[in-house]
């Protein structure tokens, strides 16, 4: 009888495929399961429990309330989530028009003014910042310190990640909806509200977002351009580097992420608004 | 655009080119002061940068950065990718999990993932150094590669690792051959990915280093003060960067003539 002997030789193969597969992904977990979600739960952990005596620990939420409590702490997570805000207002004001007028250009004048625009990018933040410092220094010394000393810094440092996301949405808009637009009637102010505007949204919001987390949490720029103001990172440094008072530092860790989740959560809630009316 | 808005454009963009520049040309032009200051010229010298080579403090920093930098990115790209590969492999229930706690580093800012790893060394009494840096580093990384290369493997024909299988290949023949010079795109810019982030970060390694220092560790805690060394050393990193960055630039444009010709 005649065998397929390639056949048979196959199968036990395709086995060792599946297995090795499953086998190369392994330290990938153990660096997801150790290094990520253990930390995330220890956060948690910490900041929901206290210490009795050596032996045993027990659930509480005294540090949560010892924050609530405490008006500076308060006052300092607000004064940091506002600058951030401020920040991001700019960076929308300065960030949409430079991305608006490269889509403008011609292709190879775009690839160019992107790169220009995001090489510094790739520098050290702390040098940016302290080159920002010298800028300061060498201009008007008093104005480091003040809301607008950091409000420059960030947005200097931040700026690419709001102009990124807006061009890449604008520059994917097909041209043949502006010259409809225009056969319409529509005037150039029309055009930009009424097709530009809502189009970009998406990439708007993504800006958006990307500039106020890491804006609201920065713990190098208030350092350098707020003349060592503290900022709600700084809060957090202190209190982990400083004193050691890993509860209390996690309370404040957890707060301000549901702070920042809710407001990116209202930030993509804006998205559905617009899709929602077309 | 007509006669009034395309000056009024360009007037835009040259101020938008001078902010971004400014600075940096600020930082350049310092390092070669002949006096200390940094906000008042004293003519030309090069002092600084003798300075800065003979600072053993910075050139610790400078080539901890480095090597951390090289083998995180090793790590984390080499473990990323497989699993990418692996992850397009499972039940789609396994996947959207492991997907979801991938992008907590990602969305979370990043102090906390920084408070995060350093309650898990101070919990199981990890001495924080290096080693500790370089986790950390890994941590970060490796979900950045994920969500760069994942996409790319589940784009592949699945039929492509069975042809290979079919006509004899072993797995590691397959991954080798077949797999790999599919991906390496979204591979190498995984690893560009990595290799920025990890040269450049800050907050997760200063939580995590203890005593360890790198780059930005040493400029944060710097109590003196800056001086003009750090110029140069900012010139030095300016310089490399512009130049990779025009490479790159010059590089990709002559490949996009190649595709139109």
């Amino acid at each position: 009888m005649y065998k397929n002997p390639v056949y048979k030789e196959k199968s036990p193969r395709k086995k060792i495929t599946f297995n090795s597969a499953q086998f190369i992904g392994l330290p990938y977990y153990v660096v997801l399961i150790s290094l990520i979600l253990i930390p995330v739960i220890l956060i948690v952990f910490y900041a929901v429990t206290e210490r009795v005596n050596d032996l045993f620990i027990t659930f509480s939420l005294t540090y949560f309330r010892q924050f609530l409590n405490e008006p500076a702490f308060i006052k300092t997570m607000f004064d940091s989530i506002k600058l951030a805000v401020y920040t991001t207002i700019v960076a929308l004001l300065v960030g949409y028009p430079t991305a608006y007028l490269i889509t403008k250009t011609k292709k190879k004048t775009q690839n160019l003014l992107i790169l220009v625009l995001t090489a510094p990018m790739w520098v050290n933040m702390l040098l940016r910042t302290l080159a920002w410092k010298q800028i300061f220094e060498m201009f008007n010394a008093s104005l480091l310190g003040t809301d607008f000393a950091i409000i420059t810094g960030m947005v200097y440092v931040f700026l690419p990640f709001m102009v990124l996301p807006i061009y890449t949405v604008l520059s994917k808009i097909d041209p043949k909806l502006y010259e409809a637009a225009d056969d319409l009637g529509a005037s150039k102010l029309e055009t930009f509200l009424k097709v530009t505007l809502p189009l970009s949204i998406t990439g708007i919001l993504s800006g958006v977002t990307m500039v106020l987390l890491p804006a609201a949490t920065t713990l190098v720029i208030p350092k350098y351009l707020g003349k060592n103001r503290y900022l709600i990172g700084n809060l957090i440094e202190n209190r982990f580097l400083q004193f050691g008072d890993w509860g209390y530092g996690s309370a404040i860790a957890i707060i301000l992420s549901a702070l920042i989740m809710v407001m990116v959560y209202l930030t993509r809630k804006l998205d559905r608004n617009p899709e929602a009316k077309e | 655009m007509n006669k009034i808005q395309k000056p009024l454009a360009r007037t835009f963009m040259g101020i938008m080119v001078l902010f971004i520049y400014a600075p940096i040309v600020s930082l350049v032009v310092f390092s070669f002061n002949e006096n200390k200051s940094l906000t008042n010229w004293g003519g030309f010298s090069l002092q600084w940068y003798t300075k800065l080579f003979d600072s053993t403090d910075i050139m610790t920093a400078v080539i901890m950065t480095l090597l951390i930098a090289i083998l995180a990115t090793l790590i984390s790209t080499v473990i990323g990718t497989f699993a990418a590969i692996t992850l397009s492999k499972s039940k789609k229930v396994i996947k959207d999990m492991v997907l979801t706690v991938n992008n907590i580093p990602i969305v979370n800012p990043e102090i906390v993932t920084a408070v995060g790893l350093l309650l898990l060394f101070v919990s199981f009494q990890v001495d924080r150094g290096y080693t500790t840096m370089l986790l950390a580093h890994i941590a970060f990384c490796t979900p950045y590669v994920i969500i760069t290369v994942y996409p790319k493997v589940r784009s592949l024909d699945p039929n492509l690792a069975e042809a290979a299988n079919d006509l004899g290949a072993t797995p590691l023949q397959a991954l080798r051959m077949v797999i790999l010079p599919e991906i390496k795109v979204a591979v190498i810019a995984a690893a560009a990915i990595a290799f920025t982030m990890s040269f450049d970060d800050f907050v997760i390694s200063y939580f995590t280093a203890g005593s360890a220092t790198n780059i930005s560790i040493y400029l944060y805690t710097l109590r003196r003060g800056v001086e003009p060394t750090i110029n140069a050393l900012s010139t030095i990193i300016i310089l490399v960067i512009g130049l990779l960055v025009t490479y790159n630039y010059f590089k990709s444009s002559e490949e996009e003539k190649k595709e139109i010709d």
